[in-house]
This record gives structure tokens, sequence and C-alpha cells, in this order.
């Protein structure tokens, strides 16, 4: 049965999927061949997920069919996904956080003995952690994992069941740098034995460099779909959107005002009272915003979890327009004017099974026009206040009233970007913030931050992409360790001087 | 071939409505068998129950009279499970609702007699939202899994009832009869049918306003934001520990007026059997209605139904009256395992091509 190296190993034809309001999929015709990566590009809601989603087993086709190696098959299960040897990372991760990352990799197989083999089992785990270079401990539990260790869980799961297509969904979106290179050189061993890959991503460069072929998809439609070699960042970007995009921010110049949020010596512990953020002191004034650079999992979180009134301080302190917020409730923090857009958007950003609109107003529930002064919630205020927002932002719903669990990941995202920047009152702080949006809502998101700053709030940015902070950001500060390395101004440094800091050297004005 | 169940892209309306009646109907059905075995004709013997529970003007009255305490224990009970915080000690709250308002009526001596009913139903609450209480508070402060405290405090409640209608509480002049002194007439909830008593129509007052407010206030949407999203709740700046104490004492409360409409309205005392186990067909209740306040007042009386239709079936049929509680037992398997549909839905698979 095999045939040259460009053989078809997979094809779809004319799927359509719809949804309550949506065509997510329309007729899209979809070809892997042997070997190759396949990059799948398309704007927020174009219908990604959902066309890899059908390909996992977890959505049924309205119409169309599959066909592997050109036998037609039909997928009714994810359990029918696998034993075609298909396996997808989603979006979302599918973890049991409760779980150990040697059970949470077996869990689902169906030849499993009642009692598993436990000690064969990590054997194996661990001999496909050393052959992809995915470095992971088989008795950790799946909490006590950071992201980037968490998909090397993924990945190890999908080659313990022996996929041979794997469809990565946007998984690097919350992957440090480093770890996209990583991900990268892991996808190339498997291209080395006969694997093929499925691809989903927004971040340009990393089509270039990871695939063979692109395909982009606009309003659930195929409007491309070519050779990587010989496009261009931006002929991809314009094909996605259907317009020119920019890939520039509207600044005004940089004038600092007062100081606005001061931290002063703050140390926080973890449960076990190991030190994760170690004496830490900054300033960010009036129309300024603050970058934060580091690799994930370095005090970030905890960094902006404390501000937030999310975690205890042991010592030190924190004060918002001179008055004390150390340790604070969210609450109060919130009415001093702070928004907070989380890293974890499942997890703390949103409540996905309620509707869109009520997760607009998740901030301005309190108060008039949204609620009474007796407390009793305007049902239509609720909804033109969301409509608005829904226009203003370009979130992509069907309905106010959909749940926000079924937009897609961007939109989710959308959202929640939404509500904190049209709450923020003087204080916002942003983690990853274009995380997961396509180029052109990443343009928007960059613009409302500025746009913040230009109305004199006092913004955190923390970020990954380091071009981002230089284009966004006016003072950079790197974490490493917990600890702050140094605060550089954005418009002097570089790309070299921040991979310092964010190894461990001092820098700037510590 | 093989079945499998296949993710809906979106949780059927249609399906959350006729899951709870379908279970209805296969617990009559999984009822037939026990029926059948014990030598009965099952048709007939639910239509005893139905005639025995709705047939007269009098035997609806009883049911209505049933269905006032579990409406009012179902509507706390879905409060608290609307917060995710598992709340099976209605029992045990409705048992003080009973014992406070006992106490007032019993040894109050000095209240004007007019205010001994207001004050008497407003004790019993106090005393169930204090029972309900001490559990969340151990929750909201300590993390202190509830389902454990909840459901140990119903036994502490029903044995400290017993000390005091055998003990202090006991009527002199009883007799020995377990049970407290008879409350002066001028505390009793009055009457509008046969036993039927006032107790309804606040109960479905309260389940009318407890919609509302569930529905349509800020308390209402915070409520839903933790029974969803704990984190991304707290994150939003909602005092989870200050919700689940407020809730509960809500939850608590209503539950603890169930117990005192309960002695006001029909025993007019506390004696031996007050633990009737409303409090935990208040659990099926709940999740009958789907937590949904107006749902359980139509819940509360087909329950209510079930059980006086049950015990008619001891004096015609010569069965147990247990019969209504076993098919209410039986409810609670397909109610389970039928909310598995509203998120998933049954395929008929042929053959896989692999
Ligand atoms: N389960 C669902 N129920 C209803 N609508 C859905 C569901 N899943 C997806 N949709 C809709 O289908 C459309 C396509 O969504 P999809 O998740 O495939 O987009 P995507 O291309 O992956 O976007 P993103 O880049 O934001 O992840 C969206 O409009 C979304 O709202
Ligand atoms: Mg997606």
């Amino acid at each position: 049965m095999e045939k040259s190296s460009v053989s078809t190993l997979l094809k779809m034809e004319g799927v359509t999927k719809r949804f309550p309001g949506v065509i997510a999929n329309d007729r899209v015709d979809l070809e892997l061949h042997n070997g190759e990566v396949l990059a799948l590009l398309g704007e927020n809601g174009a219908g990604k997920s959902t066309l890899m989603n059908i390909l996992a087993g977890l959505y049924r086709p309205d119409e169309g069919f599959i066909t592997i190696r050109g036998e037609k098959v039909s997928i009714h299960s994810p359990q029918d996904s696998m034993h075609l040897g298909i396996g997808m990372i989603h979006q979302e991760f599918m973890l049991v956080q409760t779980m150990t990352v040697a059970e949470n990799i077996v869990l689902g197989l169906q030849d499993l003995p009642l009692i598993p083999p436990m000690a064969e089992i990590k054997r194996k785990i661990i001999e496909l952690s050393d052959r992809y270079s995915l470095k992971v401990d088989p008795d950790r539990f799946i909490y006590e994992l950071s992201v980037g260790e968490q998909q090397r869980v993924e990945i190890l799961k999908l080659v313990y069941r022996g996929a041979e297509v794997l469809i990565l969904d946007e998984p690097t979106a919350v992957l440090t740098p480093q770890e996209s290179r990583d991900l990268n050189g892991i996808i190339k061993t498997m291209l080395s034995e006969g694997k093929s890959a499925i691809f989903i991503t927004h971040k340009m460069d990393e089509v270039l460099s990871f695939s063979h072929r692109v395909q982009v998809l606009r309003q659930g439609k195929t409007v491309a779909a070519c050779k990587t070699e010989g496009t261009t960042p931006q002929e991809l970007a314009n094909m996605m959107v259907g317009r020119e995009i920019l890939f520039k921010i509207k600044k005004a110049p940089y004038r600092p005002g007062e100081p606005k949020l001061i931290l002063d010596g703050v140390t926080v512990e973890d449960p076990t009272g190991r030190p994760v953020l170690k004496d830490i002191s900054l300033t960010i004034y009036e129309g300024e915003i603050l970058g934060i650079a580091g690799v994930a999992g370095n005090g970030q979180t905890e960094l902006t979890e404390v501000i937030t009134g999310l975690q205890k301080a042991v010592s030190g302190r924190i004060t918002l327009d001179s008055q004390d917020m150390t340790n604070k409730q969210p609450l109060h923090l919130i009415k001093a004017g702070m928004s907070h857009i989380p890293a974890d958007r499942g997890a703390m950003g949103i409540v996905g099974d309620m509707s869109v609109a009520d997760n607009l107003v998740m901030k301005r529930y309190r108060s008039e026009p949204i609620a009474s002064r007796h407390g009793v919630m305007h049902a239509t205020k609720i909804f033109g206040f969301a409509k608005k927002m829904i226009s203003f932002f370009k979130i992509a719903t069907p309905k106010p009233e959909t749940l926000v669990k079924f937009l897609s990941g961007g939109n989710i995202q959308k959202t929640i970007l939404a509500r904190e920047i049209d709450s923020c009152g003087g204080v916002l702080i942003a983690v990853y913030p274009s995380r997961g949006l396509d180029v052109g809502a990443t343009e928007s998101v960059r613009n409302n931050i500025v746009a913040q700053r230009d109305k004199k709030a006092a913004v955190l940015l923390v970020s990954e992409e380091l071009d981002e902070l230089l284009s966004v950001a006016d003072k950079i500060g790197v974490m490493f360790e917990g600890e702050l390395m140094g605060i550089v101004d954005a418009a002097t440094t570089n790309k070299e001087e921040l991979g310092m800091m964010m190894a461990g050297m001092r820098g700037g004005n510590a | 071939m093989r079945i499998v169940l296949e993710k809906r892209e979106a949780r059927s309306k249609t399906v959350t409505v006729l899951v709870p009646i379908i279970s209805f109907v296969v617990s009559l059905m999984l009822g037939s068998i026990v029926l059948g075995l014990s030598g009965a004709n099952p048709l007939s013997t639910y239509g005893f129950m139905f005639k025995g529970a709705f047939g007269t003007w009098i035997d609806f009255t009883e049911t209505l009279v049933k269905a006032i305490p579990l409406l009012l224990t179902g509507l706390g009970v879905a409060l608290a499970f609307k917060l995710r915080f598992w709340n099976i000690g209605a029992e045990g709250q409705f048992i003080w609702g009973a014992i406070g308002t006992s106490w007032v009526m019993v040894f109050w001596n000095f209240l004007p007699l007019p205010l001994l009913l207001p004050i008497g139903l407003v004790m019993g609450m106090v005393a169930g939202a204090m029972w309900a209480g001490i559990p969340a508070i151990l929750k909201a402060n300590w993390g202190v899994d509830e389902t454990l405290t909840t459901l140990m405090l119903n036994y502490v409640a029903i044995l400290f009832a017993e000390y005091l209608y055998y003990g202090p509480w006991r009527d002199p002049d009883g007799f020995g009869f377990p049970g407290t002194k008879r409350f002066p007439q001028e505390g009793w909830l009055p009457r509008f049918a046969g036993r039927a008593h006032y107790g309804l129509f606040l109960a479905l007052a309260i389940a009318i306003l407890l919609w509302f407010l569930l529905s349509k206030t800020r308390w209402g949407f915070e409520i839903k934001m933790i029974g969803k999203n704990q984190k991304a709740a707290r994150c939003l700046g909602v005092s989870i520990e200050k919700s689940i104490v407020v809730t509960l004492l809500i939850s608590g409360a209503l539950a603890g007026l169930a117990g005192a409409t309960e002695v006001a309205g029909i025993s007019h005392r506390l004696q031996k059997g007050i633990d009737m186990g409303y409090g935990y067909t208040a659990i099926i209740i709940a999740w009958m209605a789907q937590l949904n306040p107006l749902a359980c007042i139509l819940v509360s009386i087909l329950m209510a139904g079930l059980l006086v239709g049950g015990d008619q079936l001891q004096m015609m049929v010569g069965l147990p009256s247990s019969m209504g509680l076993v098919i209410q037992g039986l409810l609670l398997f397909p109610l389970l395992a039928g909310s598995v549909f509203t998120e998933y839905r049954l395929k008929i698979v042929r053959k896989v091509e692999a």
C-alpha cells in the first residue's frame, strides 16, 4: 500500500459544520500528505478548531466525508479517531488536574487491564520522553506542572497511543519562545519517523519555520492553500483578514505623571513556605506601561496575583494612589479602579457556562445602570451594553445570549479584554493579553492597551514576546527566579540585553 | 454495531425538561417490578396511589400538607446546591426549626399571645439557619467538606430533639407520651381546608420570591458565578466565603421554617416522629426541579402525592406504606443517569473502518 513520499494521507472533502446561528465550516476541503506539516491559519472564529475537532471525533460533520489512505472513514468518538492514528492537542488542555502524569497518559485507553501495570507504563513513558526529549516526571501531579510541562504530557499522551497524525491547536500560544523552539524540534523528530502534523497558529514566523504547506480559512471557507515556501508573513496576514494589516501601534509620546502603583519589598511564598516572589520593588506612573519580560514560571503570575489581591504578600507594601493596598480583597482593588486580564483565561477570566452578555457585565453588575440601587439587574440594560461591547471589540458570537464556552478561543479572550479594558479605572494588569488572538485582533488589543496609557492609566503588561514588549511598553522589567533583575528603558534596550537579564544577569537600574 | 455517547454542541433545553419527566416514568417502571415481585398488580396499585393522593379534595389537602415542608426544604436545598454546596443537612435544619418554634411556643409565656406565632416561626428560621451556619463557616474558613458535616449534624439534631421530648421538655401531664406540652391555640398556624394550613401560601410566596432573587438580582448573579466557576468569581471580586455563609443561612432558614410550620400547623407540639425524612426527600426534589424554585412547587406536590398515595396503599391493598418511599428512592437513579443526556446524546454506530 505504501506509495511515494508525497502520497495523500488524509483528506477532508466538502466538510460542513453548522452550529446554532453560525456555519463554522462551509464545504471545506483539506489534504494532508505523508510526512508533512500543514499550517492551518485564519482569524479568530474562522473555524479552525471546529474542523480539527471533527477529525478528533468530538464533532460530526453535517456534510462531507473524510478519507484516510484512500479509504472512507467515519469518526464517531475520540476513540475512533485514536484507532485511526489521529491525535489532537486541544486549545484548552484536557488533563485531569488531580491525577499524575502517568495516570493521565493511560486514561481512556480501552485495552487497559483493570489494574494497570504502572511500573511498565512508567518505563514506557520515560523511554518515549527520552526519545523525543519531552522531559517530564511520570509521578508528578498535573496541577504541579507549568503549562509548558502540561503540554509535553499532552504530546506524550499522543505518542503513547501511537498517533500518526498529530493535530496541534495553537500549541505555542502558551509557550515561551524557548519552549516553542523545543516543540519545533520535537515535531521535526516525529516527521523524520514518518508522522505528519496539522498545526494551528496565529504566529507568522512559526508558520514559516514549522510548516511545508499552509491553508487559510476565513468565515468557515477555504480562501487559500499553498506551499509555505514563497509566501511572506504580510501576505498570509492579508489573506486571513481580507484587508491590509499594519503591524503598527499608534502611541503618544511618553509623558509619565504621578506615581500610581508602588510595590515596596514585596515577597510572596508558596504554600510550602518557599519564596516565589522575592523582595520586589517597582513603581508604575500614570500614563506608563511597564512591561514584564521573563521566561514563564519566574514569578510573573505571583507578581500579578499579589497586586490583584489573589495572593498574600508575607512582607512588603503595595500602595495605589498612596493608599495602602497590601493584601486587600480583590473587590477592594476593583473598586479602586484595577482591571485584570488573567493568564489562565478559562479558569479565571470567564464563567464558561454563562452567556457572553453576562460575562461582559461581570465588572459592572454591581452598580447602575446595569443594576438598580436595590440590586435588581436590568436584562435590557445588560443586553444593550453587551451589544455595544460586542460590536466595538469585534467579538464574533451568534448572539449575546450564547454561552461563552461555545465561542472560539480568540473570541473568549476578546470577551475578557473587552470587559477589563472597558472597566479600567486607572490600573490595568494585563497578562499575555494577545495570547491566542489573530493578527488583526492582536493589533487592536495593543492599541487598546496603549489607549489606556494615553488616558493616564498605569499599565503592567506581562508578555513572553519581546517584540510586543519593545513596541508597546515604555519600560521593561525582567524577572528571573522570583526576582526583578532590573528595569530598562524600552526605547533604548534591545533583545540581547533583555535576553541576558532573562537568563539571570542584573541590568538597568535594579 | 455499538452504541456511543456523543457530546452535544449545546446543552439541550428540551432534554433538561424531559429528563425529570422520563426519570419519573422510569422509576415508576422500576417500581412496578418491585410491586410485581411482592405479588401486586402494578397498574392498579398505581391507580390506588394516584386516587389516594389526588382522588378527592380531602385526599388532596393531605397531599398539600406534606407538600408544604417538602417545598420549603426543597427550596433550601436547591439554593445551596446552586452554589455547589452539597447541603444534605436539611433534615437536621428542619428539626432545629421545629425545636426553635417549640421553645417559643412552650416556654415564652411572657409573650403577648398574638405575637406567639410570628415570633415562633422566626425563631424556627433562626434555629435552622444556625444549624446550616455551622457547616458553612467550617467550609468557608477551613474548607471542611460539607457533605460530611451536614450529614452528621442531622443525627445530632435528631438525637437532641429526642433528648428534649423524652427529657426536660416532656409534658408532665402527658402520661409519659414523648412530646412537649401542646402549644397555646393562639400560636397555631391557621388551616384553610382539612389539615392544610396557611404555611402553603407562605411557601409558595417564598418560591416565587426566591426565583426572582436568583434570576434577577445581583445576589443571584453572584451565586451563579460561584456555582459555575468559583475561581473566576473570586478573581472578579466576589467574596466566596461571605456568599457561602449568607446563602447557607438562608438555606437553613428555609428548612427551619419547614420544621416551624410543621409543628405550628400540624402537630402543635414537638413530639416523637418529627424526623419524617422531608429533608432527604428535599434532595430529590431539588434535583428533579433542576434547582429551579418554580419547578420545585410542582415537584414537591408530586412527591407529596407519592407519600400520601403510599400511605393509602397500606389501608387499601395491604402493601407496606413505604412503597411510596421506594419509588422516591428509585427516582434518583434515572435522574442522575439522565442528566448525562443534557450534555451527550446516544448514537448507534454500525461499523468503523479502521
Ligand atoms: N460548540 C459550539 N457551539 C456553538 N458554536 C460553536 C461551537 N464551537 C464553535 N462554535 C462557533 O463556530 C465558529 C468557529 O469556531 P472555532 O472554534 O472553530 O474558531 P477558530 O478558528 O478555532 O478560532 P480561534 O482562533 O479563536 O481559536 C465560531 O463562531 C464559534 O462561535
Ligand atoms: Mg480555535
